[in-house]
């Protein structure tokens, strides 16, 4: 335990070093959901019924920006091996490298959402149920990008390769995400949808990190 | 003891060695000689177990390295070409890092003072980036004072090292194989460490 606790203070510590990182993938999502309002124009009910749908992609494609430095510097200055050479088991430290990564990335959008959604006139009500939406997909995000990033390391052009391989797995988060709030909307309640977030969140916490580690060692044979 | 019997190793269509034997005892160092591309590295990754062989196996006490798992990981320490050093930490935050990776207690005390053997005295809290490439190396040998690993794995361990450093390693690896530990490591230098087994491949 005290290893992956390491590893994560070591990732965050890595991250403030590093600040333009972490500040690109949040400017990304602030810029781009900005933008929408500004090209659309003020039409309430036209962009309420847009911003759950908005502000879910911007997510997506802000979590997917850093991805492939997930494991690269790693890899590339042989801190992986070490990783997996540790008494610890390998998996329970890249969970800690995922969970770093949540936070540096995942978490900073879950904070800005609610300031964002009221570019798009949601009430509070609304805002609540984006934030908890985003608190279960964003982990979900971050954990599914592992298994790209890990698959496509060493790999030339693996950039683009890792949108390929997890965009499309990253619709069910996306449908169930931005139907959460759109279900709140219509007055259906957002309940079926976060349950179904929660359940996908807990599948991935148990079969991303052993994909990820799997992935791993085969980059690093 | 550590047991190699009939290792193969193929990288790609080639194959870089097969039907190696050997077996390195306590207070014993092995020197892995052979020229570039000879498969160094290849087989030093494959004790460490970071690489299955193409064939054969590996004991250590007797028992295969894999079915040890985490019992051997815990007593090796391998120190491969790339330096595992993070540019943007200082030389004592990787060092402490590694130590709690490696699961044992470092105090910060016994951090600055194997920094300061290995001659980074004053630079403990200077980021690893501004070190030259000698000194970014002696951060990592320094894990070797500070770690109580029965077997060390070492790549050219006395890569871009000065005269002193060198000097300083030797010494080092001297008292580990003399405390009963097993060194094995390669150099294209002839390595200034009396006895020693030789392994050509």
């Amino acid at each position: 335990m005290n290893a992956v606790l390491a590893v994560i203070r070591r990732d965050l510590l890595l991250a403030m070093r590093r600040k333009s990182e972490v500040f690109t993938a949040l400017f990304f999502f602030v810029i781009v959901t900005s933008l929408f309002p500004l090209g659309l124009g003020p039409e309430p009910a036209l962009l309420k019924k847009i911003a759950p749908g908005v502000i879910w992609v911007a997510a997506l494609l802000a979590t997917m920006l850093g991805l492939s430095r997930l494991f690269a510097p790693d890899h590339a200055d042989g801190t992986l091996e070490q990783l997996a050479l540790s008494p610890a088991p390998l998996g329970l430290l890249i969970t800690g490298k995922i969970a770093a990564h949540w936070i540096t990335t995942g978490l900073p959008l879950v904070l800005m959402a609610p300031v964002l959604g009221l570019q798009y006139d949601l009430d509070a009500g609304a805002l609540g149920v984006m934030v908890a939406a985003l608190l279960l997909g964003t982990p979900l995000l971050s954990l599914i990008g592992a298994i790209g990033a890990a698959l496509t390391l060493g790999v030339r052009g693996g950039g683009v390769l890792i949108s390929l391989l997890v965009l499309p797995l990253y619709v069910p988060a996306l449908i169930f995400g931005a139907g959460a709030v759109e279900a709140h909307l219509s007055g259906l309640g957002a309940a079926g949808h976060l349950s179904l977030l929660a359940a996908l969140l807990a599948l991935a916490v148990f079969f991303a990190p052993w994909a990820t580690t799997a992935a791993l060692r085969i980059a690093l044979e | 003891m550590l047991t190699a019997r009939h290792l193969a190793c193929v990288r790609g269509e080639r194959r870089l060695f097969s039907g190696l034997d050997f077996a390195v005892g306590a207070g014993q160092w092995l020197h892995v000689q052979g020229e570039n591309g000879a498969g160094k590295t290849s087989l030093l990754r494959i004790l460490a177990g970071l690489a299955p062989p193409a064939a054969g196996e590996i004991l250590w006490h007797g028992e295969p390295i894999g079915r040890l798992g985490e019992d051997y990981r815990r007593e090796l320490l391998f120190l491969g070409h790339h330096s595992a050093v993070k540019e943007e930490l200082t030389p004592l935050e990787n060092l402490l890092f590694a130590a709690r990776l490696d699961e044992c207690a470092l105090s910060e005390a016994a951090a600055l003072k194997a920094l300061a053997r290995f001659g980074l005295k004053g630079r403990e809290a200077l980021p690893v980036r501004f070190l030259s490439a000698g000194q970014k190396r002696r951060v990592l040998l320094a894990r070797l004072a500070v770690r109580q690993a029965r077997l060390w794995i070492l790549d050219e361990p006395f890569t871009a090292l000065d005269v002193k450093a060198v000097d300083m390693l030797s010494a080092l690896i001297v008292e580990h194989v003399e405390g009963g530990g097993i060194a094995i490591l390669t150099s294209h230098q002839t390595i200034p460490l009396p006895g020693g087994q030789v392994l050509k491949i």
